[in-house]
């Protein structure tokens, strides 16, 4: 069989970049048409879409089942806010901090575990989710304000007396912050590290005889990911102004999950579906939110079976969860 | 001179389960060495307790006069050993070039040498150029088996660990497959054949061992592996084939 040359490639890139341009000059416009309630909701579809990027190193790039990444958020968000309240740091200096923090406690935590496989990893992952919850919520040291939380945090200064107070700000800030970090998980997509994290996914053993450092790479992926989570952490305490441990319970962890399949894993398009499903489509059908699990799970059960692959599964390398030999003949050209 | 590789004494345990008790093998430079064995064995398990996949509990595994024991896998690839393991898995949704360019991930980006590993691949493998932008999942069985192969040449090794290369394919394959692991070895790289296909691995092999639960029970030349009455009875088809062919049943 020849291998199919890709005709026209100018052409593509071209619309594509067109389709680029106009999505990004959607985001930019929405706030001037939109009600200040819409630009919050499209500011917390921002940050599951920075939390589900997050997730999708771990998840979608390695294939390792995490599903506590609520506790490396949590730990940005209350780095955040215990530095903010207690020493004045302003936010944006604390937001490389949030990272920083979140990212060496998953290696603290992931380190021991890092050789875990699949549904073992992800049992411990859940309990360490919800010790960082426990342990906020017994207020250790004094610092976390056990249930009720952190109050009072500032709003990110931009110096000279300028504040992200506004809905709009804090869209921007947060579309910003998402845009930035697609750019640089684009580069790693395409780098070594990124090829060793796929070949990683697709068979541990292969890699590894072939000279991939499994253990590195894997913890190298948990601490991207958190440092991330982390990030996402900073900018929700400081639009909250207040955290408790409820926002970080084990569902926020399951809905990143969730972003990450649907969207079909490792493909950064297909997080950006997966976060607007998560986040919009409650908002869409408040009225019947009594209902919203069982239409949820519905919509979860339908996916598997008609697109197991998600919404915009990633072209080269895309992991099904049916297997990959039963559909022969695809060509990455 | 010490030999190439040297292995002593190696016990590797899954738990409570002992895979291997004491196997002692050396491969000098040079050589083909096969290790025979039913199901069960542990010669897989032998093959990646040397790639640094499996922990050892005890017994030595030196390379070049470097104890490799602790190393992890992607040092002992470094250092020129490099497994191409049972069942090929190859990526089958990667691409041919794809999976060879893993192969030569430890090489980083010297890709004057990558590109001489490749060029040699292809040269032993012609059909791989061919289907160099095909994904792995594409290719037939025997294909699979040589994109194995052709991944764990990339990184140039010094010695080429082969798991079962005759795993599942047509006769006439198989004679191709070791066609080229003959001229993989001439070209100088030592392997290690781990096969069920007896006949096939003493034909190549100058030296063979015989695995049996978790210990080397017999070791010797090829032809004397060959006219020894226990191997001819476990791995070469025994009794029936010796009405045939009363003395040594020939190879190929």
């Amino acid at each position: 069989m020849e291998s199919i040359k890709p005709s026209g490639i100018k052409s593509i890139a071209t619309s594509q970049r067109a389709q680029i341009l106009i999505v990004i000059g959607a985001f930019m416009a929405y706030p001037f048409f939109a009600s200040d309630y819409f630009i919050d909701i499209a500011f917390f579809f921002g940050i599951y879409a920075l939390l589900g990027l997050s997730l999708n190193i771990v998840l979608g790039e390695v294939g390792l089942f995490d599903l506590g990444h609520a506790g490396f958020y949590a730990i940005g968000a209350y780095t955040t806010a215990i530095l903010n309240t207690k020493f004045g740091i302003p936010i944006l200096v604390l937001l490389p901090i949030s990272a920083l923090a979140a990212a060496l406690f998953a290696y603290i935590v992931c380190s021991p575990v890092i050789h875990l496989q699949g549904d073992y990893l992800l049992i411990v992952t859940l309990g360490m989710g919800e010790i960082v919850r426990l342990a906020l919520i017994n207020n250790p040291f004094d610092l976390t304000g056990g249930p009720n939380g952190v109050f009072g945090i500032d709003f990110p200064s931009l110096g000279g007396g300028l504040f992200i107070d506004s809905s709009i700000e804090f869209y921007y800030l947060i579309w910003i912050i998402v845009a930035l970090s697609i750019l640089g998980l684009i580069r790693l997509q395409n780098s070594r590290i990124g090829r060793a994290w796929n070949y990683i996914r697709e068979d541990e053993t292969a890699a590894s005889a072939n000279g991939v450092d499994v253990k590195n790479y894997k913890l190298l992926a948990f601490v991207l990911g958190a440092a991330l989570a982390g990030v996402a952490g900073n900018v929700y305490a400081s639009k909250l102004m207040c955290v408790s441990p409820e926002s970080f319970t084990f569902w926020e962890s399951c809905l990143m999950f969730c972003i990450v399949l649907i969207g079909g894993m490792g493909s950064i398009p297909g997080v950006l579906i997966g976060a607007a499903f998560i986040s919009l489509f409650p908002e869409i059908f408040r009225p019947f939110a009594m209902y919203r699990m069982l239409v949820f799970g519905s919509a979860m059960m339908l996916m598997m079976m008609f697109r197991p692959g998600g919404f915009w599964p990633r072209k080269r390398g895309a992991v099904e969860f049916r297997s990959i030999l039963g559909a022969p003949g695809r060509d990455d050209g | 001179m010490p030999p190439l590789l040297n292995i002593e004494n190696l016990h590797i345990a899954y738990g409570a389960i002992q895979a291997l008790k004491g196997v002692s093998l050396t491969l000098e430079e040079g050589e083909i060495v096969t290790v025979l064995g039913a199901n069960g064995a542990g010669k897989s398990t032998l093959m990646e307790a040397i790639s640094g996949l499996v922990p050892i509990r005890k017994g030595s595994i030196t390379f070049g006069g470097e104890v490799l024991n602790k190393k992890p896998a992607y040092e002992i690839v470094v250092r020129g050993i490099s497994l191409s393991p049972e069942g090929r898995r190859v990526f089958p949704t990667l691409t041919v070039d794809e999976n060879l360019n893993l192969g030569a991930y430890t090489r980083r980006s010297r890709k004057r040498e990558v590109l001489e590993a490749k060029e040699r691949v292809f040269t032993l493998f012609p059909i791989l150029k061919e289907r160099n932008r095909q994904l792995a999942g594409t290719l037939s069985g025997g294909e699979q088996q040589m994109l194995a192969i052709g991944r764990a040449l990339m990184s140039s090794p010094r010695i080429l660990l082969l798991d079962e290369p005759s795993l599942g394919l047509a006769p006439i394959l198989v004679k191709q497959i070791f066609d080229i692991i003959r001229e993989i070895n001439q070209q100088g790289t030592s392997i290690l054949l781990v096969e069920q296909n007896a006949h096939k691995a003493l034909g190549v092999a100058r030296r063979g061992y015989v695995l049996e639960n978790g210990t080397i029970s017999t070791a010797g030349s090829s032809a004397e592996l060959k006219s020894d009455p226990k191997v001819q009875e476990a791995y070469l088809g025994g009794s029936a084939l010796k009405q045939k062919h009363p003395p040594v049943p020939s190879p190929d």
